[in-house]
Order: structure tokens, then C-alpha cells, then sequence
């Protein structure tokens, strides 16, 4: 149960992030403007890029348990 | 070319005649007094040939056929065992693990040398 | 740089990595999990290639962040793993695959032609870029020593940087990606160089981007600014508008793609992986590997543009340049280390994983399937694999440095990178399919493989091969034959698509549905239908496997040893039948009975971890006479050990009841068994200790008998060993039978008065020769005031004589020592034997006193001895109604104690008072 619970959790991790990192919301920060110094469009990606190694972190270490 | 025999007994007196009577057949002949030596030997020569004894004292004769069997270097070494256990389970385990021949002690020299002439003709 | 400070660098860089390969490979169990698991994950960044490494810095100083697209698709995927990865490594695991095309062709009935489709075209897409890594190496050898391009090219081939890359990395690569013939045995050395390579690049780009940002630049807000007031690199920080959007979206998926598929990436991914869990490790610290080296890819391009001033460097190889131009020339030759290690790791995975695949996919099926060509080199099958593994291995790189000479002026690095994930991104519907659909078939998997290759072939490669002559530019421009559907950069009229996400777009299109069309019009054979029942279930499966047969044949079991020997030899082949049948309980022993179908299922994937699956099904099946099976009769074997796992569930509940209620019984059975047993062992014991004296007085006897010729000396000393045996042997009945007698009773004892002083002497003359020869210390501290003792002096001798010699085998010679000490304790004298010998483990103490205790206990048995001497001290201890016991700790010594009462007469009526 668990199992598949986490599968579905790791799907919708991908489809979401595979959504964040695309068109049209790529097209939105598309901009050339500076945020802490970095281009956004930049600072979006890899935003978007930290969030889903810490969400993929701490779902492979909650299932470890 | 001449056929190589390695001898592993711990008994001294035992190897002793071993290594006379395959001597005397003409083979050059390597001896191994417990289960380490025979290893280390193993790891330098490919004899074809082992007389093996089984119960020694550090790694015994069961283990050092396995090693022989699962060996790619030595897939052409034969092995025969010369063990006093002789019950016939003994000597069903010791040919299930790979082993060709099996003779118990005290065994008949001549018989011996007949088998050993079989497994390795010269 | 002076040339030879770089090459010497180079060779002490590969030096480690040979050593790390080497000594992992030596003590492959030394790691830890977690470390495997890291180990693991950093192996996969094999996927960032030289082409990264210099090329990711070249493409953004033109597209922007267009670059990042290749490392987004595998980061997308990551999250995935977990179902998709590990599905198709256990898939691997269970049919023993280590190439995708081999898993490819297994899957679809392991087909010979699909394997072989899968080969060429991986041969065809991979080449050119391996030799991409060798141009890097040799560009950026050049660009560090400021060398010209020219002066290189014109020298000879020993002149040549890569010419020598291409030799070291045959001599790697046969090392350790050769060396077993087992393809599924793993290469821990290998791999651990292949992770330590990961980190190498990886530190080396964050040092030069902390370099780049913090002391070329005043951190990233004044790179970024000043790269927002030029004119030239304002653009990089947004999408490039021509490609835009489109591009990233089909790289994207590209990447996603080829990140399973490239067959070094199945090789580390799939074939490499250990255990199932280190994929949880590898989710989120591959994406995070990914996301460290490319997060200085952009500012080091923007800050390689405004540095170079309008100097015409190349973009290429800005990670050089940049250090070069601050005059940084160690940082500089440790980011050409860093390339070498990116370039290197590529190259050897993907030769490895290539050659594996030309010898099991393409040439030993060739030579099983053409019968003279088996009659002439079938008993060779072993060594023709390994050794075409180890020529295709030169040959390939041999290939790839040919093409780097012909043709790496038609393409930047970024390009050729690309034009071979699209090449390998066609087997991603017969694979993916094959893993979640049952219905797609052999001929599906060859129709849509075969149409995205031609399209990628006309789309991409033709027009790079033509595009300067004029055939080509008429062909760009009006299609072929002048049919403007057919322009090899429009197709069908699809216009404004880069010509990369305009190859991926079509390929995958008409390959899917030339996939899925010819799979529906078409029917599996039995194979296949078994084959793509075990993929898309394997989970179901993978415990159950070894009970679902495909083949219904007969052959009997020397049969299948037989044609496992060809490559394992006949011993080991008859050795793992043989076990695989205990396993099982299958009833091997008759040779001419028909062998139990498990076996040849067995034997078949022994020989696909060696030759490929498709190989060894041909292997076995003529060794086999195939009985026709019908599909429905597949279908139901199949659902029959389904439905056996189901019951075999219910079964284990019940008999989880059961086996506590056996447990109990057991226990009581084992208290009555064990008696006989002890009866059991001691005969035995006492016949083998009885064999070994007789056998040397019989084969010396003999030898004696049938060499008359011997000389006198060699004679009076085998005679002088026939006359010690024979002691020895009379020694052993004489102590049986004693023993015996104490056992039954019968052994009386005759009491006379004596004196601790007397017992010690008498037993210490006895064993004075001995002490004397090996130089022993013998101390004798005698307490007892000459205080008399009731016993029977014979046998406290015994005991004494049984204690010492033994102390005297325990000791070195030479630095021995040896106490006797006696001491009156209460109404009994205590005596007290003590050696600096080896000394006995804790476990053993309790039993040495037991019969045969050193001959049942093998690391415990010396040379010398019946095993019955303290046996014996201990019958006759009891029958003096004293005791004895041993103090030990092992390496320091032992001392072995014993009471004996000073009135034993007393003793003896007392007790028989207090039983009246």
C-alpha cells in the first residue's frame, strides 16, 4: 500500500516538475531582469531544479524506513 | 611433457611414501602439508593432478576441491581424493563436489598407481 | 605550458585511475552499501561527456540557456527510476542482459536480427561520438600547450595526442571491462574509477566557476549586470528566440530518453546496479550532480565573452582560455584534467558496452547459426568471445579515431552529441513498449526501429555528409527528386524546426506508429509470448522464475553439460547442474532420462550472461529437440505457476503453524539422537585415527616390497617409520581400550602412599629427552612439604605424562616454558601444569576434555596425538574422586589444574557410608 503510494507521489513529482520546466510557464520568467543578481529565467530553473532533488531527498529517505 | 601432482596430506609419513611412489611413476611431484600450503601452491602451479587427504587441520580437503572446481585456471586440474573417512556417504559427498576419483586409506599402492595412470595417462 | 609537463600530468592521472580501478577490483567487498550506493549514483555521471564539459560552455555562449535542456530531460526522469529503471534492471538481473540490445532482443523472442539491428545502428550512432571525446582530449592537449591545429595535423600519427588516448584506453578498457567472460560478473574496479572520474570534472568546473565568478568578477550580481549591459550577452539570459521554446521541449524528452537508452548508460545504470535500493540513492544525487556542474556553465560563457574583449577565442573551450588569460596555468592544466576525465570515462563504458554487444549480438550468433562455421569453431565459442570482445574493443576505438580525422570538421561538439542521442532515442518504443505493452511484437520493435533510423539517417546525417556539394544543396532545397515533401530539413513541409528537434520530432513519430501498427497486425511467436509475458510481470515473476519454462524439449542432462562446457568447462558445468538440481530436487542421476525442463531454462541463462540471450537460445535449442508448443500451452504454464505462487502463499501461513510444532518436536528428538550419535562418532573417529597409521605402514610396506633396489639408508629409514607407526598404533588401541575399561567400570585402581616430589620426577625424567631437545624452561615449585597423598601412582604418571607432553606441543621450541607446581588446598593436593604455548579459545575449553575433542575440531587438531589423552586425565581424575580443569587464554598460555584427595581411602568409605 505504502509502495504504491509513493509511486503515485513520484509520478506527480515528475509530471509537475516536467510542467514547471516548459512552456507557457517558462515563457512567464522569461525576463530580463535580475533577481539576487541572477537572470530570473536562470534562478527559476535551478530554483525548480533544488526543490525536486529535496523533495526526491526526502522521499527516498522516508522510504527507506 | 612431465605430469604434475600436488600431494596435501598433514600426516608427514604419509607424504613421504606419496611422494616416493609418484616420484618412482616419473611425475614431478609438489607436496603440501595442510590446506594453506596446498593454496599457495595452487596459486603458482596448475598440477594436473591433486592427491588429496580431507581432514586437516586448517582448511580442509572439501575446501580445497571446491576452490580447484571453481577455478577457471584450473579447470583442467584433476583431483582425487585419498581420505580414511569411508563411508559411503563420504566418498557420494566428496564426488558431488567435484572430485574424480576417491580412494580410501590404507589404500593398495599398486591400486593407486593404476588409478593415477588412468586420470592423467603419460 | 611546456607540452611534457602536461603529458607527465596526464600519465600521473591515469596512474591513479588504474590504481583505483586496480585495487577496487582487488577487494571488491571492501565497500560499504552506502558507499556502493554512492558509488552507484556518481558512475552515472558518465552521461556528462567531454562534450559537456567544454561543449555546454560553447553552446550557451550562443543559445543561452538552451544548453541546460540535456540536463533537465534525465533530472525529469529521475523521479521515475524507481518504477521504470528498476523494472528494467530487474528484467536484466532475472534474464541475465547486459546490453540493450540484448535486452531488446530478448524481450522480442530473443530474435538474432533484432539484436544485431540494434548493434549496427548503436555501432553507427556511437562512433562518431567517442570520437568527439578524442577531438576534445586533442583540442584542448593543443589550446593548453598553445599548440597550432595545424602543426599537429601535419606531424605524423606519432605526433598525435589522441593517437596515444586511443592506446591508453584499449590498455584500460581490456583491463578491466575484459577480463571475465561473464558479462554479467560487474566491474567494481571499473566503475569506482569511473565515480572517481564523476567528482574529478565536477570539482574541476566549480573551481574554475568560483575562480571565474569570485576573482575574475566581484561575485555573480557584477557578471550578470555587466553581462545585461552588453549587447552580446543580454541575449544568452533569456530563451534564443529563433529555437526557443520547441527546442527545449524536444531535447528535453531527447535527453530523457537517451539517458536510459545510450548503452553506456545502460551499462552503468542497469547492468552495474548491485542492489535495487542504491537507486533511491542515485534519484537524488544524480540530479543533484547534474545541477553542481552546470550551474557555472552560463556565467563562465557570459564571462568568457566579455573577457576575450572581441579576441576570437573559441567559445569551446573557454573553461582553457579563461584561466590561461589570468596566467593560471596549474588551474588551467587541472581543468584539462578534468576534461581528460570526462573524455575518458565515456570512452571506456561505451567501448566496453559496445564490444559486448558486437560478440554477443552479432558474431557468435553468426557463427552458432551457420552450421559449418559451428562444426569448425564451436569447441573455440569460449575464447572467440573473449577475444572478439578484446579486438572489437581496438577496433572501435581504432574506428572512432579514423572518423575523428575525416570528418570532425563537419560538425561543432554540440551537434554530434545530439545526432547520437536521436540514433539511440529509436529504441525507445521497443523498449519501453516491451516493458509495459505484452501485444508489441518482433515485428513492430523491427518495423519502427528501422523507419526512425532511415529517418534519422536522411534527416540529419545526409544532409551533414552532402550539405556542401551541390547533389546536396539541390536536395536541401528541393527534396528528393524534387519533390518538396521530401526536403531532408522540412519534411512533409514541417518548416522553422531546428534540424535536431525536426529529426527527433519525425523519427519518433513514424517509428512509434510503425511500432504499434505492424505490432497489431502481426502475432507473437511462443517465445515472444512468454518472453513479453516475463517483462511486463517481472515483478510477479522474478521469484517465481526459475519454475516458468518456455522450452518444451528433450535433451538429457549430459546434453546440456555438454553445451555448457564449451565455455565453462566440463567440471564447473557438470558442478552447477548439479547443484541447480539439489536446489530443486530434480532426479539427475540417470543420464539417458530426459532432462527436467528447469534445467535447460537454467542452462540457457548461464549462457546469455556469457553470449547474449539470443546466442544461447540457439545454442540450446540445438542441443535440444524441441517439441512444437502451442500457445495456449505456454499461456497455461504460465498461469500455472501463477496460480502456484498464490498457493504457495496459503502454504506458507500454514505451515508457519506447523513448523513451531515441529520445532518443539525436533528439539526433543535431537536430546535422543545425540546419544547415539556420540557412539556413532567416537567408532568412526576411532576407525580413521586407526586408518592413518595403518595406511603409512602399508604403502611403505609395499614400497618396500616392490623396490628391492632401494638403498640401505632409504630402507632402515622407511623401516625405522614402520616400527613408529606401529607404536603409535598400539599406543592407540592400548588407549581405546583403557578408556573403554573406565567407561564400563571395570578399571580398578591399586593405591599406594606417595609424594607430589615423587610423581613429578618420575613423569618429568620420562619427558627429559624431549625437553632437553627443544630447549624448554621446565620449573618445578613444589608446596606441599613432602605431605603424602593416597593414589595410584601409575596412572597419576598417566596424567602427568598426558599434561606435559601435550604442554610441550603447545610451546615454541626454544622460548618455552613450563611450571609444575604442587600445593596442598584443604584435604587435597592441587597440581598445576603451566605453558606459555598458543593456548585454547574460550568455546573449546569445556570440550577438550571430551573424547577425539581435536579431531572432530579440525583447526584445533595437531600433528601429533591420539586424541585421548586428557580423555583419559579425566576418567582417571574421576575415578580418584578429584577433578580437573583448564584456565587458558589464547597467544599467552594455558594451565591446566588438577585435585587429587590426600585420603582417598577415607573419601572412598565415607561415600559409600552416605549411600548406605
Amino acid at each position: 500500500m505504502k509502495e504504491r503510494n509513493s509511486k503515485q507521489k513520484l509520478i506527480a513529482i515528475a509530471i509537475g516538475a516536467a510542467v514547471l520546466l516548459n512552456i507557457p510557464i517558462l515563457e512567464t520568467v522569461n525576463k530580463k531582469i535580475l533577481v539576487f543578481g541572477f537572470p530570473l529565467l536562470y534562478f527559476y530553473v535551478f530554483l525548480i531544479w533544488m526543490v525536486l532533488i529535496v523533495l526526491l531527498y526526502r522521499l527516498a529517505h522516508q522510504k527507506s524506513k | 611433457m612431465q605430469k604434475k601432482i600436488l600431494i596435501v596430506d598433514d600426516e608427514p609419513n604419509i607424504l613421504l611414501s606419496l611422494d616416493f611412489l609418484m616420484r618412482r611413476g616419473g611425475y614431478l611431484v609438489f607436496i603440501a602439508r595442510n590446506g594453506s600450503e596446498a593454496l599457495d601452491i595452487l596459486n603458482k602451479e596448475v598440477p594436473d593432478l591433486v592427491l588429496l587427504d580431507i581432514m586437516m587441520p586448517d582448511v580442509d580437503g572439501y575446501q580445497i576441491c571446491t576452490y580447484i572446481k571453481s577455478t577457471k585456471a584450473l579447470s583442467s586440474t584433476k583431483v582425487m581424493f585419498l581420505s580414511a573417512k569411508s563411508k559411503e556417504s563420504d566418498v557420494k559427498y566428496g564426488l558431488d563436489l567435484g572430485a574424480d576419483d576417491y580412494m580410501t586409506k590404507p589404500f593398495s599402492t599398486r591400486a593407486l598407481m593404476t588409478k593415477v595412470q588412468e586420470l592423467i595417462p603419460q | 605550458m611546456s607540452p611534457a609537463v602536461v603529458i607527465i600530468s596526464s600519465i600521473v592521472y591515469l596512474g591513479i585511475l588504474f590504481l583505483i580501478a586496480f585495487r577496487a577490483q582487488k577487494n571488491p567487498r571492501k565497500s560499504t552499501s552506502i558507499q556502493s550506493a554512492w558509488i552507484y549514483a556518481l558512475s552515472m555521471g558518465v552521461y556528462c561527456t567531454a562534450w559537456t564539459y567544454y561543449g555546454s560552455v560553447g553552446k550557451a555562449s550562443r543559445d543561452g540557456i538552451d544548453f541546460l535542456a540535456v540536463y533537465i530531460g534525465p533530472t525529469l526522469m529521475a523521479p521515475v527510476w524507481w518504477i521504470v529503471l528498476r523494472k528494467i534492471i530487474r528484467i536484466a538481473q532475472v534474464q541475465r542482459i547486459t546490453t540493450i540490445a540484448d535486452f531488446i532482443s530478448s524481450r522480442y523472442g530473443k530474435n538474432i536480427s533484432l539484436g544485431s539491428i540494434v548493434t549496427v545502428f548503436c555501432f553507427i550512432g556511437i562512433i562518431p561520438y567517442i570520437a568527439l571525446q578524442l577531438k576534445a582530449i586533442s583540442e584542448s592537449f593543443e589550446i593548453i600547450t598553445s599548440q597550432s591545429t595545424a602543426q599537429t595535423f601535419s606531424g605524423s600519427i606519432l605526433k598525435d595526442t589522441s593517437f596515444y588516448v586511443v592506446i591508453i584506453m584499449a590498455i584500460f578498457t581490456l583491463l578491466f571491462g575484459t577480463r571475465k567472460i561473464e558479462t554479467t560478473e560487474r566491474h567494481q574496479g571499473m566503475m569506482s574509477a569511473i565515480a572517481f572520474e564523476s567528482i574529478v570534472k565536477l570539482v574541476a568546473f566549480l573551481v574554475i566557476g568560483f575562480f571565474l565568478v569570485y576573482y575574475a568578477f566581484d561575485g555573480f550580481g557584477d557578471l550578470f549586470n555587466q553581462a545585461l549591459a552588453n549587447e552580446n550577452t543580454s541575449k544568452l539570459l533569456l530563451m534564443p528566440e529563433k529555437s526557443g521554446y520547441r527546442e527545449w521541449f524536444w531535447i528535453t524528452i531527447l535527453s530523457a530518453l537517451a539517458f536510459t537508452l545510450l548503452p553506456r548508460q545502460f551499462q552503468v545504470n542497469v547492468v552495474e546496479n548491485t542492489n535495487e535500493n542504491h537507486i533511491k540513492t542515485a534519484t537524488w544525487v544524480f540530479p543533484t550532480y547534474l545541477l553542481l556542474i552546470n550551474l557555472f556553465v552560463l556565467p563562465v560563457a557570459i564571462g568568457g565573452i566579455i573577457l576575450s574583449k572581441g579576441e576570437a577565442y573559441n567559445a569551446d573551450y573557454f573553461l582553457l582560455h579563461i584561466p590561461m588569460m589570468f596566467d593560471q596555468n596549474l588551474l588551467a592544466l587541472f581543468i584539462f584534467i578534468g576534461g581528460i576525465s570526462a573524455a575518458t570515462s565515456m570512452i571506456v563504458v561505451e567501448t566496453m558496452a559496445l564490444s559486448t554487444m558486437f560478440s554477443n549480438n552479432l558474431l557468435i550468433p553468426f557463427i552458432v547459426g551457420n552450421d559449418r562455421l559451428k562444426m569448425k569453431y564451436g569447441k573455440h565459442l569460449s575464447a572467440i568471445t573473449i577475444w572478439s570482445r578484446r579486438l572489437s574493443i581496438v577496433f572501435i576505438l581504432l574506428l572512432a579515431y579514423w572518423y575523428y580525422h575525416r570528418l570532425d570538421q563537419y560538425y561543432s561538439l554540440v551537434s554530434i552529441g545530439l545526432i547520437s542521442f536521436i540514433s539511440v532515442a529509436q529504441f525507445a518504443p521497443a523498449l519501453i513498449g516491451g516493458i509495459f505493452w505484452k501485444k508489441g511484437t518482433r515485428k513492430g520493435a523491427i518495423a519502427g526501429i528501422l523507419i526512425g533510423f532511415a529517418i534519422w539517417f536522411y534527416t540529419l546525417v545526409i544532409p551533414s555528409l552532402l550539405g556542401n556539394s551541390a547533389f546536396g544543396q539541390d536536395l536541401l532545397e528541393n527534396g528528393l527528386f524534387g519533390w518538396s515533401a521530401l526536403r531532408p530539413q522540412a519534411l512533409f513541409g514541417l518548416e522553422g524546426f531546428s534540424p535536431i528537434s525536426h529529426a527527433m520530432f519525425w523519427s519518433m513519430f513514424w517509428n512509434i506508429i510503425a511500432y504499434i501498427t505492424v505490432s497489431f497486425n502481426s502475432t507473437q511467436n511462443n517465445v515472444e509470448r512468454n518472453q513479453s509475458e516475463v517483462f511486463v510481470d517481472i515483478f510477479k515473476y522474478s521469484a517465481i522464475y526459475e519454475n516458468t519454462i518456455v522450452l518444451k524439449g528433450k535433451a538429457s542432462v549430459p546434453d546440456v553439460i555438454k553445451t555448457l562446457s564449451q565455455f565453462f568447462g566440463e567440471d564447473r558445468s557438470a558442478q552447477v547442474i548439479r547443484l541447480f538440481a539439489k536446489k530443486y530436487d530434480i532426479d539427475i542421476s540417470d543420464p539417458t532420462n530426459i532432462a527436467d525442463p528447469r534445467i535447460i531454462a537454467y542452462a540457457e541463462r548461464l549462457l546469455g550472461g556469457v553470449i547474449g540471450s539470443a546466442s544461447a537460445r540457439m545454442m540450446m535449442s540445438s542441443a535440444v529437440v524441441e517439441d512444437d508448443v502451442r500457445i495456449d500451452e505456454v499461456v497455461s504454464i504460465v498461469r500455472e505457476s501463477q496460480q502456484l505462487l498464490i498457493a504457495n502463499r496459503e502454504l506458507t501461513r500454514k505451515s508457519v503453524e506447523l513448523k513451531n510444532a515441529l520445532d518443539e518436536l525436533e528439539v526433543v528428538n535431537i536430546k535422543l539422537q545425540e546419544n547415539d550419535q556420540i557412539k556413532d562418532d567416537f567408532l568412526s573417529t576411532v576407525t580413521h585415527e586407526l586408518r592413518t597409521p595403518i595406511t603409512s605402514i602399508r604403502a611403505l610396506n609395499e614400497i618396500l616390497f616392490d623396490n628391492p633396489d632401494l638403498e640401505t639408508e632409504d630402507r632402515q629409514h622407511y623401516l625405522g617409520i614402520v616400527i613408529k607407526e606401529t607404536e603409535r598404533l598400539s599406543r592407540l588401541i592400548s588407549q581405546v581400550l583403557d578408556l573403554e575399561r573406565y567407561e564400563s567400570g571395570r578399571q580398578k585402581l591399586t593405591l599406594n602412599r606417595c609424594t607430589a616430589f615423587e610423581l613429578i620426577h618420575d613423569s618429568v625424567e620420562a619427558v627429559n629427552q624431549l625437553i632437553v631437545e627443544q630447549k624448554i624452561t621446565l620449573d618445578i615449585i613444589d608446596n606441599t612439604n613432602d605431605i603424602e597423598l593416597i593414589a595410584d601412582k601409575d596412572k597419576m604418571i598417566q596424567v602427568f605424562l598426558n599434561l606435559l607432553s601435550n604442554a610441550l606441543k603447545f610451546v615454541e621450541s626454544g622460548d618455552g616454558k613450563i611450571t609444575v607446581r604442587a600445593e596442598v588446598v584443604a584435604s587435597f593436593m592441587m597440581f598445576e601444569i603451566i605453558d606459555n604455548g598458543k593456548g585454547i579459545e574460550e568455546e573449546f575449553q569445556k570440550m577438550i576434555f571430551e573424547k577425539f575433542f581435536q579431531a572432530k575440531n579440525q583447526l584445533m587438531r595437531k600433528p601429533k596425538g591420539t586424541g585421548l589423552g586428557l580423555a583419559i586425565c579425566k576418567k582417571i581424575l574421576d575415578l580418584h574422586k578429584g577433578k580437573i580443569e583448564v584456565e587458558s587464554q589464547p597467544g599467552i598460555g594455558s594451565t591446566f589444574r588438577f585435585y587429587v584427595p590426600l585420603y582417598l581411602d577415607q573419601k572412598i568409605k565415607e561415600d559409600n557410608n552416605s549411600i548406605e
